[in-house]
């Protein structure tokens, strides 16, 4: 899949793969990231 | 035990751990609060479905919580712990006990310095009398829930704006709490509520710490730190906080002054550290960190358990506080020179906030991942969280660090099922945020040690700053608890 | 997922549109990454967020599928991904997300209806 050009929404938890560590996969792939949310549910 | 420069690392002389069963505040959560205000059919509900202060007393993972049963031993019970209900265990435990809303309730007006509590005659009679017989609860504690309101004062206060009424199980109203100020948002009724129910947990796990053999007293405590996530304080300054000496002086520590230490669910962690390095460092002798019980998280996952058809969990108030002192030579050290921390320029991605918590300050020691018996991480009972679809939070934290043993080859990928097995433990915490982290672990961990049962226990705890939408960080703080060397002798 | 957090792709999609938009999600579970997935594409399955009955029909994968896996750089991958790919069971989240694309994957009422 390119990822190049598209504008990704990264929805991480925190005991999962949390946004920011989503967010720097998508930026070295070319995409940006338009939105960031970390899920934390205790 | 004598570090690199000449002087001692601390050690953790006793821990108390403390749950208050109050199902009839679960409707104040933060959660249970916000639906209930959109359906407020949704408090019918909720209320049809609270637990009995038995079926809190008798539910193994509280059991474990207090100190009566290991925490190995919940693999052995089948689940769900909730069908499984313990004969012969009583509220007391080794560590603390489990107290009912009848008795909590009325101690909170004890606790009440600016007459915000107002309870109902009757129920301030029977509350005095149950709590008559508590060993830990003083004269002083019952001359002021006194004798209580009038049905006709306490309707007329009810009516009051602003003011909210206090229920037990039943549905019936035991008092109110009033607002403390017409305008400011920091002094609602609400708010009051959570923060009394900070001060009178952590009052309590106090007077229950120093109950026990080898604590040092009361009235030579220096310095107390507060590790709760709560918030106190008014309109100029919401957070000022310093409620751990708001309880401290109510618990005999007249010595003292104190500060709470703001982390997130980290807060535990970092002030064992802090409060050791205060010891270390001969600043004080005595240091004792205490976190009394989140309010906001009561009944966080009542939807989820309403559709499981299971009684709402979340119904337990729980606190912890830990004594620190000068090393004695019998007690377990906490080793200053082996904590972890995240840094802020680390990723926040789980496995690389482990490598900094756990691997990078193990290897300053030539330690192996392997060469620390137990690790105590996020304990929330998974009973709690999976039946409201949150998964099973101590198995996934123990599958990431089992992870990094496998890419450090110290065990092979076929063996990560086990590792939480070996090295961990089933979770057992209510999911009352900051003291589930690692710390309902240390009080079982320091019996073990002092039985010669295990060396080193790590504590790794995680803060989700997120949360507070000023960073998109996650924190991470750790430190290792070893065998005091000297008790081998 | 999170009720602001609902709001917060809801005002994303109508401030960007939904041209080259794609939903990236990082739940340890497979029950989880599928409500996540579902909740982007067609609504929130707990009806009790602001996207319930809203179907953004937004593309979303979970990190650990392979199409997203072949499209980051090895070295980042192992940076910021590394061991989470054993951690985690890669597999029941491949086959959960699978499911929410394929249409066939239901919500079973336990789902966390988020803070």
């Amino acid at each position: 899949m390119d990822l190049t050009g598209k504008r990704v929404i990264a929805i991480g938890e925190r005991d999962g793969i949390p946004a920011p560590a989503i967010a720097a996969c998508m930026r070295s792939a070319g995409a940006e990231v338009v939105l960031m949310e970390t899920e934390c549910f205790v | 035990m004598v570090a690199q420069n000449g002087d001692c690392f601390p050690v953790v002389k006793a821990v108390s751990n403390v749950l208050f069963h109050v199902p009839g505040l679960v409707r104040h959560g933060s959660k249970p609060s916000r639906e209930i205000a959109k359906r407020p059919e949704l408090g019918d509900q909720l209320a049809a479905r609270l637990r009995s202060y038995d079926q809190a007393v008798s539910y193994p993972p509280h059991q474990v919580y207090i100190g009566n049963l290991r925490p190995e031993a919940l693999w052995n019970i089948p689940r769900p712990w909730q069908g499984h209900a313990l004969e012969g265990l009583d509220r007391r435990g080794r560590f603390g006990e489990i107290m009912p809303e009848e008795e909590f309730v009325g101690l909170l007006k004890a606790f009440d310095e600016f007459d915000l509590v107002v309870l109902d005659g009757g129920f301030a009679a029977d509350s005095k009398a149950r709590l008559r017989e508590h060993p830990l609860v003083e004269s002083a504690d019952i001359e002021r829930i006194g004798a209580g309101a009038s049905s006709a004062d306490l309707d007329r206060i009810l009516r009051e704006p602003g003011g909210l009424a206090l229920r037990l199980r039943d549905g019936g109203v035991a008092g109110a709490v009033r607002r403390g100020h017409e305008e400011d948002p920091n002094l609602t009724a609400e708010l009051l509520l959570e923060n009394l129910s900070v001060k009178a947990t952590a009052a309590m796990a106090l007077r229950q710490v120093f109950a026990q053999p080898g604590a040092c007293a009361a009235a030579d405590v220096e310095y107390l730190l507060g590790c709760g996530e709560e918030a106190s304080g008014d309109r100029y300054q919401r957070g000022g906080g310093s409620l751990a000496k708001a309880a401290g002086a109510q618990a005999g520590c007249t010595g003292a002054t104190g500060g709470d230490l703001k982390a997130y669910c980290c807060a535990p962690v970092h002030a064992m550290a802090v409060g050791g390095a205060m010891v270390r460092s001969g600043l004080f002798q005595n240091v004792v960190v205490v976190g009394g019980g989140s309010m906001a998280k009561l009944g966080m996952k009542f939807q989820g358990h309403l559709r499981s058809g299971i009684p709402v969990m979340e119904d337990v108030l729980a606190a912890t506080a830990i004594v620190l002192g000068p090393d004695d030579g019998v007690n377990p050290v906490l080793r200053l020179d082996l904590a972890g921390r995240h840094p802020a320029g680390a990723s926040s991605a789980p496995h690389i906030m482990a490598q900094h918590m756990v691997q990078i300050p193990l290897e300053r020691a030539g330690l192996r991942i392997s060469d620390v018996d137990k690790y105590a991480l996020e304990l929330h009972d998974p009973e709690v969280t999976e039946t409201a679809g949150s998964g099973n939070v101590p198995h996934n934290n123990y599958r990431i660090l089992g992870s990094l043993a496998v890419v450090k080859g110290e065990i092979g990928r076929e063996d990560l099922s086990e590792f939480e097995r070996t090295h961990g433990m089933p979770g057992f915490s209510p999911t009352q945020g900051h003291i589930a982290a690692s710390v309902p672990f240390l009080g079982h961990a320091r019996e073990m040690m002092l039985a010669g049962e295990i060396e080193r226990a790590m504590f790794v705890a995680k803060g989700s700053l997120f949360l507070g939408q000023m960073t998109q960080l996650s924190d991470g703080m750790s430190i290792l608890l070893e065998r005091n060397p000297r008790s081998r002798d | 997922m999170d009720l602001d957090g609902q709001e917060r792709i809801q005002r994303v999609v109508d401030q960007n549109g939904g041209e080259d938009l794609v939903v990236v999600v990082g739940p340890p579970d497979a029950e989880t990454s599928a409500m996540y997935a579902e909740t982007v594409t067609r609504g929130d399955p707990t009806y009790a967020g602001p996207l319930a009955g809203v179907s953004l029909g937004l593309p979303v994968f979970h990190m650990l599928e392979e199409a997203i896996k072949e499209a980051i750089p090895e070295d980042v991958w192992a940076a910021e991904i590394g061991a989470m790919e054993f951690a985690l069971d890669a597999e029941a989240i491949r086959a959960s997300m699978q499911a929410v694309r394929d249409g066939g994957w239901e919500y079973t009422g336990r789902g966390s209806a988020g803070a």
